[in-house]
């Protein structure tokens, strides 16, 4: 803690005062900046005189509010004086140590003090940064400490690039700080040599901090099986280890890398580098191993020796492990390898060379006939330098199929033991020692775990319809998180070009924000391309590769399987910790506006108390309205849609599947516009539609969420006035508030979970921007455009067919949300209240009664040209000219809205769920049929077991959410609510399904696949009920 | 400096196998079809000629076993890749023994000879369709799971991925190698199905060249020395079609080989020989 300060850290302090001198030298500008404002924020403070001197000048220049609230602090210590003086000269850190020695009698004020400093920093911090910096966010009170700290590391770097773009920032600060460690390592590395002094990466005034902080020992057991013990302090982060081992090992490409430790389960994690490591280890055990993170699928790319020297021991002990498998002639090859590039030339009047060898460990199943084979190809690699003997075996082992494939023991979803391994790739699924399937990343829209459960949704093929979610069940609730992280962070690093940005997912993640947060893989070759230093000398020590065989990379252990994790208690249900609603909207970056896919995550809203000011308030709305600017202001993506668009339509073989999908789209609009008179005005061209409704329930002991992916085209063109691109940008700008206002909302809430690493479940879109290039596998290629155009024709369809509603309803929600959640973050309103982000779904969203009738004219606006949509669309033949009246007038509506600055007034209602909704459409289903001359049939299926979720008592809402996703004859639209009724979290999906088709569909199968797939996606939950809507075209009768 | 899966395609030896009379008669089938045994035997010779004349392969013959119809298909006895040799498990029972000559002709030739001792799998290699960087077996009426376990386990280096043979006897029924990443498939459904999987189950990149007769997908690729690409493919008598196809590869050395008569027993080209690398990797 802070405020613990014994005597016996000071003559650690004194050694580090001396030992910050380099650092101080090297310090950077911004560093002094920052320094400079810090001691002047000290300096406001009585103080000696000829201090007061020193810090004047500065603090002319600091903001008087900055000064007032220094002006705050109590006591005015005497150690606060050290900071003050790191900017000047050495003899002023001479000093420094002197005052050190001296007695600390007012150890505490002075803690409090240097908190209450940061914590300024902390806030102006926070306004520069326009909350992109994930630590910068509000914290709550008990977490406010590590907060501090988190801030004071980034203080240097993040004060730089805040004027750039949130992720070039993000990037640069990146590099900045790759920068200033490097260089810092070498200030050490002629200095002091292997000396410890942990200040050396920090702001000086980390250096006062540390005075104050406990040192741990930490114990990293190296790739050559030797131990690096490294002092710490007890807060230091995970990086910081990383980086202390990393130089020790005088390694530069250390991205490749990363340091594990055992958790209390004895499974073997990967340390978090942006986490405190106390926080991670959860045990007084500072044990940790130095490993390979990422296999470089190519390690001849790697530049230096030394790299792959590491990757070498690495691989060595994988193969002697068996963790990485391969046949009698690769063990006896590598190893031949192994003994070139430890050993040198084989010598033949070396006496008895086989018992020498036999101490060493090639192969779980060494015998002499293995060693043998061994020293006779040793033999053939005369000449050879260790270096090239390194790269040989490494052109071997990464042909191995197992190389770098991280493995994870899993079921399937009928129980069957699988493996699920992790790699550059994708994921692999592997029964024995079978491969039996692979997902590649491209074919991959998210991953998510939820308790035990691995989930991954998978883009559907070619022939497939409908996007389809594979479910594993991990041995326990940790293994299922473990594999989710290893995941994210493959999928970052190999497939991304930088990491996404941890500033988006904080703001958009209730649940776990974790994300990669080193660099890719393309950034690390760019950095290591520009590695310019002599090849570093190294040993290649006989590795011991026996006595580390254990401590390997995280191995996973079957006895692990048995272990059920407890779960976790019913408590936090309400108390806004709640750790899972993702809101994760890839829209939010420009960038991908240009992409080949867009999607926008439809957010889930989470409701929270907040103690917002209404200043935090508006200054979000300020930025909403700047990010809107800057969206709207964006080059539109370049329009490559209507030459693909006319390629497919004149291609596609099914001209007549886009006609029910047109008119598939129109009937969901219909179904869902709250004003019901248009509902089935159109049913008259449809062949049937036939709607199945499935509503889904569970109630979970645990406080948990039904997250649900939402993944629907933003591509939308609206109207043949309205160009698609607006439409994307307006989604954009949409995405982007949606992004701002929950940051406002859940500032808070955020960092404290992220602390509490109890998140049950997480989701993460491995959507890649469009700067990546898709050339994997041609295959995937074709897919993903084919699913690109497929949308486009959609949208085209939905224009062609002059289906007016179906341009403009979409739109309502859109716009509305903003605002009510804007509303709604001013208005404070607390989780309980049910909120509805109609903005959610780019089409059909409509449908939700939520759309409250208290909206303002947008909601209004809605039913009105729904009905005038659906009627135009009725009565298409004779009368075309209505629909373009209608459209035009739409588009040139839209605009209006779009940019509205000034945020419609509209009201946010709670969702009302289950019994009323399904009244309601019952209604609506009777009440139509005047108008339209169609046959409806209702069919309610309810299972017994259907309890009073919809009864009088309703819980009390905590999140509702709703997706859209269509396929060809088939709209979805999947709606969850989260109640928490006396403790007990129920998560309701329901699920619209309009399949539309003439007769020739087979509706009972369609249904039973809808089921199924309902089922599927959602394992743990029981379909409760089932309402089959049927509309049967009757006769044309043309009234 | 040879390494691990390097140069797909080198082959220095061949066994085959005599054409026993039994054959014509016997030899299970799965469509009734007239087998001409003198013409099989001069298809058959021919076939052996091309590999050891023109080819210059080391043959080793082994001799016909009148109690084994099917035994000129050796393919199906042994996988043999790098100086690892697998004897299988044949799926047909009466197929069993054929692998007793066979485990005999690879120790003579000094591969690590591993054998599939259990009793539930089943594995014939004409199931097993190697690439070069990978295995994919198909799971069919003769290969069972458990047997594409046990090749999973002889041959380490290489990820085994299973693929579903819904039609046809075998998976190189419909598909083989033709050159290094170069997949020859039929355009059947089920055969564009199976690639299907297979490129999606791999890491690495094929390219398919794709023949409209199912049959004729099934073609013998070698690598060798002063030839360069070796194609044995089938003749433009048997599948014009397909033959035209062929003629496309230019780089390939191409020869047809007839196989009418075998082909009436589900014998296709890889059928009739184990293709051995002895300078092999190392």
């Amino acid at each position: 803690m802070t405020t613990e300060a014994g005597s016996e850290t000071e003559i650690k302090e004194k050694a580090e005062g001396s030992v910050a001198q380099p650092d101080q030298s090297e310090a950077t500008e911004e560093n002094q900046e920052v320094v400079n404002s810090e001691s002047a924020t000290t300096e406001g403070v009585e103080e000696k005189k000829e201090k007061e001197k020193e810090g004047k000048g500065i603090s002319r220049f600091l903001p008087p509010w900055l000064k007032k609230q220094k002006s705050q602090g109590q006591v005015v210590p005497k150690e606060t004086s050290p900071t003050k003086e790191v900017p000047s000269t050495q003899e002023e850190v001479g000093k420094v140590k002197e005052e050190e020695e001296e007695p600390a009698p007012e150890l505490n004020g002075h803690a409090e003090e240097v908190e209450k400093i940061e914590e300024v920093k902390l806030e102006e911090f926070k306004e520069k940064e326009a909350e992109s910096h994930s630590n910068a966010s509000a914290d709550t009170q008990p977490a406010k400490e590590e907060k501090i700290e988190e801030n004071i590391e980034e203080i240097p770097e993040e004060t730089k690039p805040a004027p750039e773009g949130e992720e070039q920032a993000e990037e640069h600060q990146q590099q900045q700080e790759e920068e200033k460690k490097e260089q810092a390592e070498e200030v050490e590395g002629q200095g002091e040599g292997g000396e410890e002094h942990p200040s050396i990466f920090q702001s000086p005034l980390r250096l006062v901090r540390k005075a104050k902080m406990k040192m741990v020992v930490c114990h990293v057991t190296l790739l050559d099986g030797t131990d690096f013990s490294c002092e710490v302090e007890k807060r230091a982060k995970g990086h910081y280890l990383f980086f202390k081992t990393c130089e020790h090992l005088n390694l530069l490409e250390k991205d490749y890398f990363g340091l594990t430790y055992k958790d209390s389960h004895e499974q073997r994690c990967w340390l978090d580098p942006t986490k405190e490591i106390k926080r991670q280890i959860r045990s007084n055990n500072w044990q940790f191993a130095f490993n390979v993170k990422f296999y470089p699928p190519d390690p001849s790319l790697l530049t230096e020796d030394l790299t792959r020297y590491l990757l070498c021991l690495q691989l060595r002990e994988d193969v002697a492990s068996g963790r990485l498998p391969c046949s009698f002639v690769t063990h006896a090859l590598l190893g031949s390898y192994t003994l070139q590039a430890e050993f040198g030339d084989y010598e033949p009047d070396q006496p008895r060379p086989l018992d020498s060898i036999s101490q060493l460990t090639f192969a779980p199943n060494q015998n002499k006939e293995m060693e043998e084979k061994i020293l006779e190809l040793h033999k053939s690699h005369r000449g050879l330098t260790p270096a090239l003997a390194d790269t040989q075996f490494l052109e071997n082992a990464k042909k191995l199929s197992m190389y770098g494939v991280d493995l994870h023991h899993a079921k399937d979803s009928e129980g069957v033991d699988i493996m699920l391994g992790v790699c550059a790739n994708g994921l692999l699924v592997y029964k024995d020692r079978l491969r039996i399937n692979r997902f590649a990343w491209p074919k991959i829209l998210k991953i998510s775990y939820k308790r035990n459960n691995f989930y991954i949704k998978i883009r559907p093929g070619e022939t497939e319809q409908f996007e389809s979610t594979v479910g594993f069940k991990l041995p326990n609730h940790r293994s299922a998180k473990r594999l989710w992280k290893v995941c994210v962070e493959n999928h970052s690093f190999f497939r991304l070009n930088t990491p996404e940005p941890p500033t988006k997912a904080r703001f958009l993640t209730l649940g776990s924000k974790f994300r990669y947060s080193g660099r890719t893989q393309t950034q690390t070759r760019l950095a290591s391309s520009l590695i310019d230093r002599p090849a570093p000398n190294f040993d290649r020590t006989s590795s011991k590769r026996i006595s580390r065989s254990l401590d390997g990379a995280p191995v996973i252990s079957i006895t692990e399987a048995g272990r059920v994790s407890s779960p976790t208690s019913l408590t936090g249900a309400g108390n806004g910790r709640e750790p899972t609603l993702e809101l994760h909207s890839d829209s939010k970056s420009p960038l991908r506006v240009h992409g080949d896919n867009i999607y926008v995550r439809h957010s889930n809203l989470m409701l929270e108390d907040h103690d917002k000011t209404q200043e935090e308030v508006l200054k979000h709305q300020a930025s909403i309205s700047q990010l809107k600017r800057s969206f709207m202001e964006a080059p539109p993506p370049s329009p490559p849609q209507p030459n693909q668009w006319e390629k497919r339509l004149t291609s596609s073989p099914a001209t007549t599947l886009r006609i029910q999908q047109q008119q598939g789209v129109s009937v969901t609009q219909t179904e869902a516009t709250p004003a019901d008179d248009a509902n089935f005005s159109d049913t008259k061209e449809l062949g049937k539609t036939t709607e199945v409704e499935i509503e889904e329930t569970v109630v979970i002991q645990e406080v948990s969420k039904a997250t649900k992916p939402a993944v629907v085209t933003v591509t939308a063109s609206p109207s043949p006035a309205a160009p698609p691109q607006r439409e994307v940008s307006e989604q954009e700008v949409k995405a982007a508030e949606e992004a701002t206002l929950q940051e406002a909302k859940g500032g808070k809430q955020e960092s404290v979970s992220s602390e509490s690493e109890s998140e049950e479940e997480a989701e993460y879109h491995p959507n890649v921007p469009s700067s990546i290039s898709h050339t994997q596998i041609p295959e995937e290629k074709e897919e993903e455009e084919e699913e690109g155009e497929a949308e486009r024709e959609q949208e085209e369809d939905k224009s062609i067919g002059n289906t007016v509603a179906s341009q403009e309803a979409p739109l309502v929600p859109v716009e509305v949300s903003p605002s009510a959640e804007a509303s709604s973050g001013e208005g404070e309103k607390s989780r309980t209240e049910g909120k509805e982000e109609g903005e959610g779904e780019t089409e059909e969203s409509t449908e939700d009664p939520m759309v409250t009738p208290d909206e303002a004219p947008n909601g209004h606006a809605l039913p009105e040209e729904g009905i005038t949509g659906l009627i135009a669309l009725a009565e298409e033949e004779e009368t075309p000219k209505v629909n373009g009246d209608a459209s035009l007038a739409e588009a040139e509506r839209r605009p209006q809205v779009i940019c509205c600055s000034e945020p419609p007034v509209v009201k946010t209602e709670m969702v009302t769920i289950s019994d009323t909704f399904a009244a309601q459409k019952t209604e609506i289903a009777t009440k139509e049929v005047p108008i339209v001359h169609t046959e409806t049939k209702t069919i309610t299926y309810e299972a017994a077991q259907l309890d009073g979720s919809g009864d009088g008592e309703p819980g009390v809402l905590m999140t509702a959410q709703t997706i859209t996703s269509e396929s060809l004859c088939t709209t979805t639209t999947t709606h969850i609510t989260k109640t928490l009724k006396g403790g007990l979290s129920e998560t309701r999906i329901e699920k619209r399904i309009v399949i539309t088709g003439d007769s020739d569909i087979d509706h009972d199968q369609a249904l039973a696949q809808a089921i199924k797939e309902a089922k599927e996606q959602h394992p743990d939950m029981s379909v409760t009920r089932v309402v089959v809507h049927k509309e049967t075209e009757l006769a044309e009768e043309e009234d | 400096m040879a390494g691990l899966m390097a140069g797909f395609g080198h082959f220095t030896h061949a066994v085959v196998r005599g054409v026993p009379a039994s054959l014509a008669k016997e030899a299970l089938r799965t469509n009734q079809l007239e087998v001409d045994p003198e013409k099989a035997q001069r298809e058959h010779d021919a076939y052996v000629e091309v590999l050891r004349s023109k080819l210059g392969l080391e043959v080793v013959e082994l001799p016909a076993d009148e109690t084994l119809p099917d035994c000129v298909f050796v393919e199906d006895a042994a996988v043999v890749c790098g100086d690892t040799a697998l004897i299988t498990r044949p799926g047909a029972e009466s197929r069993r023994n054929e692998t007793e000559a066979m485990k005999c002709a690879l120790k003579e030739l000094d591969l690590n000879i591993m054998e599939m001792a259990d009793e539930n799998a089943t594995l014939d290699g004409g199931d097993v369709l190697f690439t070069g960087r990978e295995f994919f077996v198909g799971l069919s009426k003769r290969t069972n799971q458990r047997g594409a376990e046990i090749l999973a386990d002889a041959f380490k280096d290489y990820a085994v991925s299973t693929v579903p043979v819904l039609e046809g006897l075998h998976l190189k029924s419909f598909c083989s190698m033709g050159g290094p990443g170069l997949i020859v498939i039929g355009s059947s459904e089920p055969a564009q199905k199976a690639l299907k999987i297979m490129q999606q189950m791999s890491d690495h990149r094929y390219d398919k060249l794709t023949v409209p007769d199912d049959l004729a997908a099934n073609c013998i690729y070698m690598n060798l020395p002063n030839k360069g690409h070796v194609l044995l493919h089938c003749t433009p008598e048997e599948f014009p079609e397909s033959a035209k196809v062929f003629e496309k590869l230019k780089d390939h050395m191409l020869i047809p080989v007839s196989n009418m008569e075998k082909v009436k027993v589900d014998g296709a080209l890889t059928c009739c020989s184990v293709l051995i690398n002895k300078k092999a990797n190392i």
